[in-house]
């Protein structure tokens, strides 16, 4: 019970403005829901929702593991996806003919480069103790320039049919690629977490290192851990984005998606200091975000403004999940339910302000 | 007006939901009187003084300070009335220095005076002979040090109303001397001392009155004079308090000739430890004592390598082993309780079952974790076994209480079935009923053969316990104690004279 309860308190955030997002999408038509078939595959909002968060979310699964173990962020996941994208089509051009082959080929080759990339920063931050968000920042800052280094400024066109059904749909499957990639990608993870011990390994980590440590724990490799696996993660999601888009623009491509990463964690209620976590709600984060900026689309926002309304949508969210506003919406409820006749269970609440207590304040300090 | 009541606290009532944690709680406290407030953990002592400090808002109840009547929302409100406290656990910002902590928060003003917040500073440490610096970074004072600055900030807010929570609970005998003069001094200024704490010998030295709550009840208020240590003891736990020298520990035969379970040769560590040989021997309970900063911590810490090990040769049960990280000692079946339990042992934010499973799931290893139901078991299992007392075993451990989360961090250590357990200063800030719970545990796990090193503040709970003893004083083993000569003055003699010194079996 209070496990579903804990749980439930998390999720509540991001699963409350997801139903908000879509009644006003309903309300702005009631199509919303609708699904086309064009060329065998599915679209509509929906579909489009999980075609256009795919690289988003993979990208959150490993954000929430660094935010756990190394209580900060990692600022590098797009830029790290382009250079292994960059890799990715590297690899596949200098094979010659595309295969089915030669791209499992070329995505593992990524897949290296992101853990290289991982390592580095892992390796900065583990055991140098740089702080994650400046370790980051070297990668982010020099990453796009290796990207043009690798794929020679040419921006590459990937004209193969089969990069084209991996970055869209293939014939015959309704459901188009990324979309089942995406989900491929969520099972992976859930079995890691559910296989080994990485959950609680990282969360002690990330709570208390010096105590994790005198459990046997080690927290440089944990940590280490966390950032090769978020190596892989924009491998994968530079994989889905490069073959989404036919060429590898070093530019453009997943340019800005860190910041909605990190948003796409803390939407999820978990907290950006590390610790505890829950990737389901970095998940649903992610889809929170892209159903946010598909909805400003669909409400005729002008694509200048649109990031001033996503802006202020964020504040919004920001302000409700604050945990001033939650303990006061906590004291709310308490006192309805006092005033419902829950107060003769506790015997001595007399006056206004029984059973007032901050959430935070109980947990925190209450001696049992 | 000498007998006028400062503070005076009647009928106060607290409650957390399903948690009645104050019930008609009568508190007063005269100008110029150290007044104890005693009882178990989870008495009500914290909730109490959370009231007095407008932490809590009370639920029912009167609070007069000087005969008016006042109602605390804040604990700046009740800051302006003159209240201070000095909590247990302490609450100074570790990263600013000494002279920062001493005025953060308090001056309304938009400019600081840098110099004359460190002359102030500087005035204030010397007064109260406090080794510490106004510039020096806090983290770098000691505990005791932290703790006495602390005080002296409570002290120079002028209040006339002190609350110490267990003030004591990490100082040494030296300071705790120092404190005391402290109090004596701010009471003969009139001002009212409300002092918390476990120590009962503390609590007879310095008090004029003493509370006791019990479950959130007010039990009665006492002249100290008449209360005697033994009624004060049943009355916080309710009962007659089991007699603690029924406790029997195990005396190993004088020449046992087996292999010892462990031993070590020229060990040192990085936190500054001389290299030093330590044997125990299977079911043996030994210990370290020594003032604090001697040594005795980091001579357990260089054991399970919590500090990175310089040197040394150490055996388990007659083999050459290395221990170079904590893990190779767990694996070798050594368990170590930490000093600080805040610090170095709970993981804050995780819960009851996870923090009890944790140790046993690190050594079964990263690709095999227990199922939801296997940790369940265990965490139900020893939070029957060592009565602890929580809600659930999802409850997060942070809110259980002190002597509850040390249990949890026991817990932890006697599931992964181990041979040597170290406990550093297991009991220290914990109820006398789970003190005793936990010498009697000790006890029982060396008769099951395992072997255990018990450090502890107090003296006489090191002899109760402990069979054989060994004396540090500054950073070296200058003494073994052993037999019939375990007295407490034997203990003071090899302090004191600091020689090598070992006394015959």
């Amino acid at each position: 019970m209070a496990r579903m309860k804990s749980r439930g308190s998390q999720l509540f955030l991001p699963l409350s403005v997801l139903a908000i997002l879509i009644v006003i999408n309903l309300i702005k038509g009631a199509d919303y829901f609708s699904i086309s078939i064009i060329n065998g595959a599915l679209y509509g909002n929906i579909p489009n929702i999980l075609y256009g968060a795919s690289e988003l979310v993979i990208l959150s699964i490993g954000m929430t593991l660094v935010t756990s173990s190394a209580g900060s962020q990692d600022l590098s996941v797009g830029v790290a996806a382009t250079i292994t994208s960059a890799v990715f089509v590297w690899v596949l051009v200098s094979a010659g003919g595309i295969t089915w082959w030669t791209i499992l080929a070329a995505f593992l080759v990524s897949c290296v480069a992101g853990i290289v990339i991982g390592s580095f920063n892992g390796a900065l931050v583990a055991t140098l103790n740089v702080q994650p968000i400046v370790a980051t920042l070297i990668v982010f800052t020099v990453g796009r320039s290796i990207a043009f280094l690798i794929d020679g400024k040419l921006s590459p066109i990937l004209s193969s049919n089969l990069t084209y059904q991996i970055g869209n749909a293939i014939p015959g499957v309704p459901v188009r690629t990324p979309i089942i990639l995406t989900v491929i990608f969520i099972v992976l993870a859930a079995v890691l977490l559910k296989t080994t011990n990485l959950k609680l390994y990282s969360q002690a980590v990330g709570i208390n290192q010096k105590a994790a440590r005198l459990n046997g724990i080690n927290p440089v490799r944990i940590k280490l851990l966390a950032f090769m696996i978020m190596g892989v993660c924009a491998a994968v999601a530079g994989f889905i984005a490069v073959t989404k888009a036919g060429r590898h623009d070093s530019y453009n491509l997943l340019r800005n998606i860190e910041m909605d990463a990190i948003l796409a964690v803390a939407i999820g209620g978990n907290s950006l200091y590390g610790g505890k976590f829950s990737i389901t709600g970095s998940i649903i984060g992610a889809y929170t975000i892209e159903v946010l900026d598909l909805t400003l689309l669909r409400l005729d926002v002008p694509t200048q403004a649109i990031n001033a309304f996503k802006a202020v949508f964020i504040i919004i969210l920001m302000v409700i999940a604050s945990p001033a506003v939650r303990e006061f919406a906590g004291n709310g409820t308490n006192w309805v339910r006092a005033r419902l006749g829950r107060a003769d269970q506790i015997p001595t609440a007399i006056g206004e302000d029984a059973s007032v207590v901050p959430k935070s304040d109980i947990s925190a300090k209450k001696e049992v | 007006m000498q007998t006028q009541n400062v503070l005076e606290m009647q009928g106060i009532c607290k409650s957390f939901p399903g948690v009645r944690a104050l019930h008609n709680v009568n508190f007063t406290l005269k100008r110029g009187e150290v007044h104890g407030l005693m009882g178990e953990n989870g008495a009500g002592k914290s909730t109490l003084i959370k009231v007095m400090t407008g932490v809590y808002e009370k639920d029912a109840g009167e609070i007069k300070v000087e005969g008016k009547t006042i109602h605390f929302r804040s604990p700046e409100d009740a800051q302006d009335f003159g209240v201070g406290t000095v909590y247990q656990e302490i609450t100074l910002c570790p990263n600013l220095t000494v002279a920062e902590n001493m005025f953060i928060g308090r001056g309304r003003h938009a400019f600081v005076n840098w110099k004359r917040m460190k002359d102030d500073t500087t005035r204030l440490l010397s007064s109260l002979g406090i080794p510490a610096r106004p510039t020096q970074q806090l983290s770098s004072c000691s505990l005791a040090v932290q703790q006495m600055i602390a005080i002296a900030r409570a002290i120079d807010m002028d209040c006339r109303i002190l609350i110490l929570d267990e003030p004591t609970s990490s100082l040494d005998e030296d300071e705790v001397q120092k404190l005391f003069s402290l109090i004596r001094e701010l009471k003969s200024r009139g001002v009212g001392i409300v002092f918390v704490t476990h120590f009962l010998d503390q609590v007879y030295e310095i008090s004029d009155r003493i509370t006791v709550l019990r479950n959130g009840e007010f039990i009665g208020q006492y002249d100290a004079s008449s209360l005697t240590q033994f009624e004060l003891v049943s009355k916080m736990m309710g009962k007659a308090l089991e007699d603690v020298s029924q406790i029997k520990k195990h005396e190993p035969s004088a020449h046992d000739s087996s292999e010892p379970v462990f031993e070590a040769k020229g060990l040192s560590s990085a936190a500054g430890v001389k290299p030093f040989d330590f044997t125990i021997r299977k079911g043996e309970v030994n210990g370290f004592t020594g003032l604090l900063g001697s040594g005795r911590s980091e001579s357990v810490r260089a054991i399970f390598a919590a500090d990175r090990v310089t040197g040394g040769d150490v055996k388990m049960n007659g083999k050459k082993v290395k221990i170079g990280e904590p893990i190779h000692a767990m694996k070798l079946g050594i368990g170590y309780l930490p000093e600080d339990r805040k610090g170095d042992g709970i993981i804050a934010g995780l819960s009851v079952r996870d923090n009890i499973v944790l140790a046993f799931q690190v050594l079964k290893g990263f690709f095999k974790p227990f199922s939801r139901k296997q940790a369940e078991g265990f965490a139900d299992e020893y939070i029957k076994s060592l009565n602890i007392k929580t809600p659930s075993t999802d409850t997060p451990i942070t809110s259980l209480s002190g002597g509850n989360q040390q249990k949890v961090i026991l817990a932890r250590w006697l599931l992964t079935h181990l041979r040597y357990l170290i406990l550093d200063e297991p009991t220290r800030g914990i109820d006398v009923g789970t003190k005793v719970e936990i010498q009697k545990l000790v006890l029982r796990l060396a008769e099951d053969g395992v072997s255990v090193t018990f450090i502890s503040s107090e003296i006489e709970e090191a002899l109760r316990t402990c069979s054989r003893l060994i004396v540090m004083k500054d950073r070296a083993i200058v003494g073994e104690l052993i037999g019939e000569n375990l007295t407490e003055s034997n203990i003071m003699h090899v302090i004191a004279g600091g020689s090598e010194q070992t006394w015959p079996e």
